[in-house]
């Protein structure tokens, strides 16, 4: 059975297999101690990766910082 | 003279209770390359950076990032608002940022439109409010003008930094009394952010009494960055010693510094 959900990831439609931001995070391939994650437009702390369950439709924003002025 | 050439070394300033010794903020936009980046700062002996937030790419998730270059247990990271038009887009910006490094020390800017992306003072002071609320503490980028700069500081800014010149323009400081006049209205630190273009532009910024320089495309775009950075490094140190020299006053006559008596040749001087 395909347990597969459709989310919004940093503005593009996606397929995820994860069920969690901490399994979206490994699934990506990114370092969780170099982002910060939104869903929903709302942070998600790092202490809830784990806990924080993702679901169909969610909108969900994986940042980090970047060269600026 | 070694204590004053000592000190000279050693004259920290203090921003939202934490103590810095170098008097420069460098900015990471506009380099080359990661590996210009880092050298660039590390020359420059800057101990805060101004950092964007911006989207990972997640088709891409192994790139370098600027944390692997500019070590956060190294340097300060100082995230900016580029980018964001409205107080709400801010807010959300930098609870990103404090959740991405954990600080609360934040730098505030709301750009107008192009060509000149002057401050637009008004979603300035909304969004100064919203950070301020949400227990940021806030430097913030704004128009010289000591009144605005006085009512930012009321509102609990912990820095006024106006531009010298638009942002990237290298014009140096357009208007030096009115960076003199913001100084003396405010009590919190006063930066010189945007417009610097060369090392001299940071020198007057510190003559004017500044208390720290915020620069990026000064050294990003020069011909050589590692070499402007050391530039600006030793700019800012100058400027600050000047200031606190106190310069001599200008006179619009020669004052001859030999002694005008005693010259071979001449009458000697009159006996007792």
């Amino acid at each position: 059975m395909d347990s597969s959900i459709a989310i919004t990831l940093n503005g593009e439609r996606r397929q995820i297999a994860a069920a969690t931001v901490a399994e979206l995070l490994r699934e990506i391939g990114l370092d969780p101690r170099k982002v910060a994650v939104e869903r929903n437009e709302e942070i998600v702390p790092r202490s809830r990766y784990d806990s924080e369950r993702l679901s169909p439709g969610d909108s969900v924003e994986i940042v980090h910082f970047i060269g600026g002025g | 003279m070694a204590s004053v050439a000592a000190e000279a070394m050693d004259d920290p300033w203090e921003v939202a209770g934490r103590r810095f010794h170098s008097r420069l903020i460098v900015g990471t936009g506009r380099f080359r390359s990661l590996e210009e980046t880092r050298d660039a700062i590390a020359a420059s002996g800057a101990e805060i950076v101004t950092v964007a937030v911006r989207r990972v790419n997640i088709h891409d998730p192994k790139a370098p990032m600027l944390q692997d270059y500019l070590p956060p247990d190294r340097y300060t990271y100082l995230p900016n608002t580029a980018g964001c038009h409205t107080a709400r887009e801010a807010v959300r910006t930098l609870r990103l940022a404090r959740e991405a490094g954990g600080w609360n020390l934040v730098k505030l800017e709301v750009l107008g439109p192009p060509p000149y992306l002057y401050p637009d003072m008004a979603a300035t002071f909304e969004a100064a409010a919203a950070l301020i609320a949400d227990g940021f503490q806030v430097m913030v980028y704004c128009a010289d003008d000591p009144v605005a700069a006085k009512r930012l500081e009321e509102m609990g800014c912990v820095a006024i930094m106006p531009l010298a010149a638009p942002i990237g323009s290298g014009l140096g400081i357009v208007n030096p009394h009115m960076i003199r006049a913001i100084k003396r209205e405010v009590r919190v630190p006063v930066l010189v952010d945007a417009g610097i273009g060369t090392a001299s532009d940071a020198a007057m910024a510190m003559e004017l009494g500044c208390d720290a320089v915020l620069l990026n495309s000064a050294i990003a775009h020069a011909r050589d960055p590692v070499r402007m950075a050391v530039a600006m490094k030793h700019a800012v140190i100058a400027g600050r010693q000047a200031y606190l020299a106190g310069r001599m006053p200008k006179r619009e006559e020669a004052d001859p510094s030999s002694p005008l008596t005693g010259v071979i040749g001449s009458a000697p001087a009159p006996a007792g």
